[in-house]
């Protein structure tokens, strides 16, 4: 996947979820969305691109796609 | 020409509750209270003869055919128009009726003597019954008296001659009686009142816009008039072709989501030709020039009948049987899941197949696939109508039926034009339009309801491409400031906290419209004008189209509008809602059977354990529970390498998609893609197996339209490749070790109604007895639901969202400076696939590029010209329409024919929410160019080569 247009995608999330449900609340937001409509290696992808801290992520979709990865290492 | 199995009852019913009695030849019967004499007469069973009367049209009053006698009244008054009255007796036959009668029909006669044999409508003319009824053979009156000189020059020198310049239908001036049922049905059934009578008495004529050629009149070819003439003046060209019909069969048509029902009349081996169904509950015996003229390229030489195979994509094709192609396509699916996981394949289900079709698809992936990777073309254009309903309202759909807009004070209309792309809803609209009601547009072109014939919109907001959401927002702060909300449905339906949340956000000074007219380009005023007119105009409807959903705020918008029904009180009763436009005919049912990844059927998310375990207690197999790739994510994984092989079902993925050059990497990047189509389609170049589809005339099955109404469609002619579309499903998936066992698309709808609570009460006995169901159709609506959320919103209390305006990545700049936008023409449809190959092309054979004068005449070019169009995804060549109908930054087009290349410059850009493409916005430069790209050329000269007859060829059954 085009990791360029995964960091745009779930920054587009955030800047949704952000005005309605602040910045405290965001994350959670972000998380449950792509949780319900992103296919796994998706989320994978997103959540490698997350650790290399060198993508453009917003402050909420960085916060969200942490939320995912921990999810995902509880998983195992 | 009527349908062949109409009875006309004269005049439209009544509309009241009260009932009148009435005794008619010693026979009593009570009808409505307004119905006239004519139509209480055929109610008994008594046919009084008539011409210039139809169900269909209101009464007019000029054969004087008609006449009877009502006792205690004087004279023989016209039945069409005198109105039933308590008590009245009337007699409809007697001697003197009778030779009045007879006299007026030798007068007919004398205009337009009695040479039937051979005439299209020889059997079915109203005049040949009314001479027959009457003893008339000829007429007493001499020839030379016949008609007196034209009225005009140009009448002259087509005096008498037949215009049979529309390619689908002949007027021939000999054969009119001057009854102006045709003037009438152009007027009050299409509302496009192309048609006038020119001169006066027996000078009469019928005459298109300035007595011009139909073709080059403002005439949009409904046939409306040629169904409503009563004589075979104006006729079906496919009349004189083929064999005279005796036989007809209701379907539903296959073109936009307004789901006409149609009537296919046959004889032997032939559809003769197309009828709308005047009981069609969807669209009251109307059609438009897709529906009921452009079917011959179900029979055009171009379709694939045999299924063929090939090893890569540089090979020639190899005809193979079907049951060779099958094999081959499960064994190179079954190699790649067995390579590189389960989840390396997919599929793509078509929002042009039916119900059934598209159900079998999903289940084929989710069952015999195993995946969740199973999406639909809906993903382009609604998706976000799914998300943003569903997440306030709580259903993925539009909330009325069509009919429910005579009721509307103030219809919003945004982003879409209807006499374009769903023409028989706009004809409705229309004629709620001249009752009164009030029109809002919010387009960034003049669409043409904008200003028409008797219409004008009392507001037009041309807002800048991508501003829709800036637009909404700002008119409910409008409604919000102005103490313009209905706070006590509110307060009663909808969640207090998310719209407490809402009413502080739009109150907002950022959102005022004097804050965002700079972004959109509307003036303050006119947007506060039009929130006002919706908010307090009594019923204001919203009926919005592609121009809300295909933007990266697509999701949003939708959300925005659902917000301000809510807050307005427009939702849950009849004559207001919130209403998509469907572009293809079964969106709606595409959506609904399960076609998006994350969702099965009856959009229930995989997650759910319940709704999967439902489903695998039927099906006999385990569901994923994470969603699948969607079809943008389908090219990005096939580009990755982890997606090799995909199953797509008549859909053109290669030309309809975003970003042509991606979409062509993707596809050719697949080890095994299966196209199952009727014609070779782009996307077909890139496949390894080709499996012939079969039109909607050559299968059963259902098809569900904008307004959520499930209607047959019923098979008229055999599939030319022998095997209906759901049929070759069940044989892949036999082939892949997961046997179906359906003997008839009736047992598809039985599974899908046992698994689908919106659909447990759905069968085709039921839709055959009612004529069609709007879901949902369970217990607790047997009959089905016109009207969504009455009481309650399906997901309880409305929700209110925040809907943050958001630019779009999509800039112009010096580099690209203007901004395109596109659309649809009503002569072709979609791709073009279908409508490219029938005679609609007489009207719209090539995209063109509208651009404003002020932009054109900057850059040099004029009317005509070829222009150049480069975005920073690619380039393509368009001839230029210099209009100002754009406004000044903006350039719009079509994207019906290949070699137009739309998506070649389109980009990737997304809704956040659906990734829906944001088709609407392309920030592009254009200069003027010499000619066309090479492979345009190519395209134009191939396509050019196998351009059909001018007549849509006869359909063989
Ligand atoms: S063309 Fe047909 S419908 Fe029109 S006025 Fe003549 S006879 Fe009547
Ligand atoms: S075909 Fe339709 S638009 Fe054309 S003249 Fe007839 S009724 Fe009017
Ligand atoms: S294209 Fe649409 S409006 Fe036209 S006949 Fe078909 S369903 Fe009706
Ligand atoms: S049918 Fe009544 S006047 Fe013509």
């Amino acid at each position: 996947m085009d990791a360029d247009n995964l960091v745009h995608m779930v920054n587009d999330i955030a800047d949704f979820f952000v005005p309605s449900a602040g910045a405290q609340r965001a994350p959670a937001e972000v998380a449950a969305h792509v949780k319900r409509f992103w296919e796994p290696r998706m989320r994978r992808q997103i959540i490698e691109v997350w650790r290399t801290g060198k993508a453009p992520l917003s402050e909420a979709a960085r916060a969200a796609v942490a939320l995912l990865a921990q999810e995902a290492a509880a998983k195992g | 020409m009527y349908a062949i199995d109409h009875h006309d009852l004269g005049t439209p019913p009544a509309d009241s509750a009260k009932l009148v009695n009435v005794e008619i030849d010693g026979q009593s019967i009570a009808v409505p209270d307004g119905t006239s004499v004519m139509r209480a007469a055929a109610l008994a069973g008594v046919s009084v003869p008539k011409l210039c009367a139809t169900d269909s049209l209101k009464a007019f009053g000029s054969c004087r055919l008609c006449l009877v006698e009502i006792e205690g009244r004087k004279g023989y008054p016209a039945s069409c128009t005198t109105l039933v009255a308590e008590g009245m007796k009337i007699r409809t036959e007697s001697e003197k009726l009778h030779a009045l009668r007879k006299g007026v029909v030798e007068l007919y006669v004398s205009e337009h003597p009695l040479e039937c044999e051979g005439c299209p409508a020889e059997n079915h003319c109203e005049l040949q019954d009314m001479a027959a009824v009457h003893g008339v053979t000829g007429s007493p009156y001499l020839a030379s008296d016949r008609r007196p000189p034209p009225v005009t020059h140009a009448a002259a020198a087509v005096e008498f001659e037949t215009d049979g310049s529309n390619p689908y239908f002949n007027f021939n001036p000999e054969l009119c009686i001057v009854c102006s049922r045709c003037v009438r049905a152009c007027d009050e059934t299409q509302g496009t009142l192309a048609l006038t009578v020119q001169g006066r008495g027996l000078a009469s004529q019928i005459a298109a816009s300035q007595a011009e050629r139909f073709l080059d009149s403002e005439c949009v070819s409904c046939g409306a008039c040629v169904e409503a003439c009563p004589t075979a003046a104006l006729s079906e060209k496919t009349l004189l072709a083929a064999p005279q019909p005796n036989r007809a069969i209701t379907t539903t048509c296959a073109y936009c989501g307004v789901g006409c029902s149609l009537k296919a009349e046959v004889s032997g081996g032939e559809i003769s030709r197309m009828v709308p169904a005047r009981d069609g509950h969807a669209n009251q015996g109307h059609a438009c020039v897709k529906g009921r003229f452009a079917y011959g390229y179900a029979t055009h030489p171009d379709r694939i009948k045999k299924p063929m195979i090939r090893a890569k994509i540089s090979e020639p094709w190899r005809e193979v049987t079907w049951d060779e192609a099958i094999g081959h396509a499960a064994r190179e699916f079954k190699r790649i899941q067995a390579k590189y996981g389960r989840d390396a394949v997919g599929g793509i289900t078509s929002s042009r197949c039916t119900n059934e079709e598209t159900f079998l698809v999903q289940k084929l992936v989710r069952a015999a696939f195993g995946t969740n990777n199973v999406d639909t073309c809906a993903r382009v254009c609604h998706s976000p109508t799914g998300y943003g309903l569903k997440s306030t309202l709580g259903e993925s759909a539009g909330t009325q039926a069509f009919t429910s807009v005579m009721k509307s004070d103030v219809v919003l209309l945004i982003g879409a034009s209807p006499t374009e792309a769903h023409p028989v809803f706009a004809s409705q609209l229309k004629r709620r339009l001249r009752q009164g009601a009030k029109l809002i547009v919010i387009d960034p072109r003049v669409i043409p309801l904008v200003r028409g014939p008797h219409i004008e919109a009392a507001a037009h907001l041309q807002l800048r491409p991508g501003t829709n959401v800036a637009v909404i927002t700002a008119m409910a702060h409008v409604v919000v400031t102005d103490g313009l909300v209905r706070e006590d449905f509110v307060r009663e339906r909808c969640e207090a906290e998310s719209f407490e949340q809402w009413r502080a956000f739009v109150a907002d000074k950022r959102n005022s419209p004097e804050a965002t007219e700079s972004i959109t380009g509307v003036p303050a005023q006119t947007l506060r004008a039009a929130a006002r007119m919706y908010a307090t105009a009594g019923n204001g409807a919203i009926y919005y189209g592609l121009g809300v959903t295909e933007h990266s705020q697509g999701s949003t918008m939708v959300l925005g509008i659902a917000n301000l029904a809510m807050a307005t009180g427009n939702v849950g009763r009849e004559g207001v809602g919130v209403n998509p436009l469907r572009g293809q005919n079964n969106v709606q049912g595409s959506c609904d059977m399960g076609s998006f990844p994350h969702e099965l059927p009856g959009y229930r998310h995989v997650a759910d354990a319940a709704v999967r375990g439902t489903f695998e207690a039927d099906w006999g197999v385990t569901l994923r529970e994470e969603p699948g790739l969607r079809i943008p994510n389908m090219f990005e994984a096939a580009l990755d390498g982890s997606f090799r092989g995909l199953y797509v079902q008549g859909e053109d993925i290669a030309q309809s998609d975003p970003n042509t050059q991606h979409v062509v990497d993707a596809l050719s990047s697949l080890e095994c893609l299966v196209v199952q189509d009727i014609f070779m389609n782009e996307t077909a170049k890139f496949a390894h197996v080709l499996l012939p589809g079969s039109s909607f005339l050559e299968k059963d099955g259902t098809f569900t339209n904008a307004e959520r109404r499930i209607s047959r469609v019923r098979k008229v002619i055999e599939p030319l490749a022998g095997l209906a579309d759901w049929e070759v499903t069940v044989k892949l998936s036999n082939a892949l070790g997961y046997p179906m066992h359906y003997a008839h698309p009736s047992e598809i709808m039985d599974e899908i109604a046992r698994l689908t609570p919106t659909f447990t009460g759905v069968s085709y006995e039921k839709i055959d007895r009612l004529g069609s169901i709007q879901w949902p159709c369970n217990d607790a609506a047997p009959d089905g639901t016109p009207t969504m959320h009455i009481g309650e919103f399906v997901r309880g209390k409305g929700k209110f969202y925040i809907t943050q305006y958001v630019p779009t990545r999509e800039r112009t700049g010096q580099r690209f400076p203007l901004l395109l936008t596109t659309g649809r023409i009503l002569t072709q449809y979609n791709v073009g696939a279908q409508t490219r190959r029938t005679s609609n092309t007489a009207w719209h054979s090539e995209d063109r590029l509208e651009i404003h004068p002020h932009d054109a005449e900057g850059r040099g070019i004029v009317d005509g010209d070829w222009v150049g169009i480069v975005s920073r995804a690619g380039e393509t060549v368009l001839r230029a329409l210099v209009t100002e109908r754009m406004q000044p930054g903006v350039v719009y087009t079509t994207f019906h024919f290949p070699e137009s290349g739309a998506n070649v410059v389109t980009t990737e850009n997304s809704d956040w929410a659906t990734n829906c493409p944001e088709y609407k916005v392309t920030a592009v430069q254009v200069t003027k160019v010499d000619k066309p790209l090479d492979w345009q050329e190519r395209y134009r000269q191939s396509r050019e080569a196998r351009q059909p007859a001018h007549r849509p060829a006869p359909t063989t059954a």
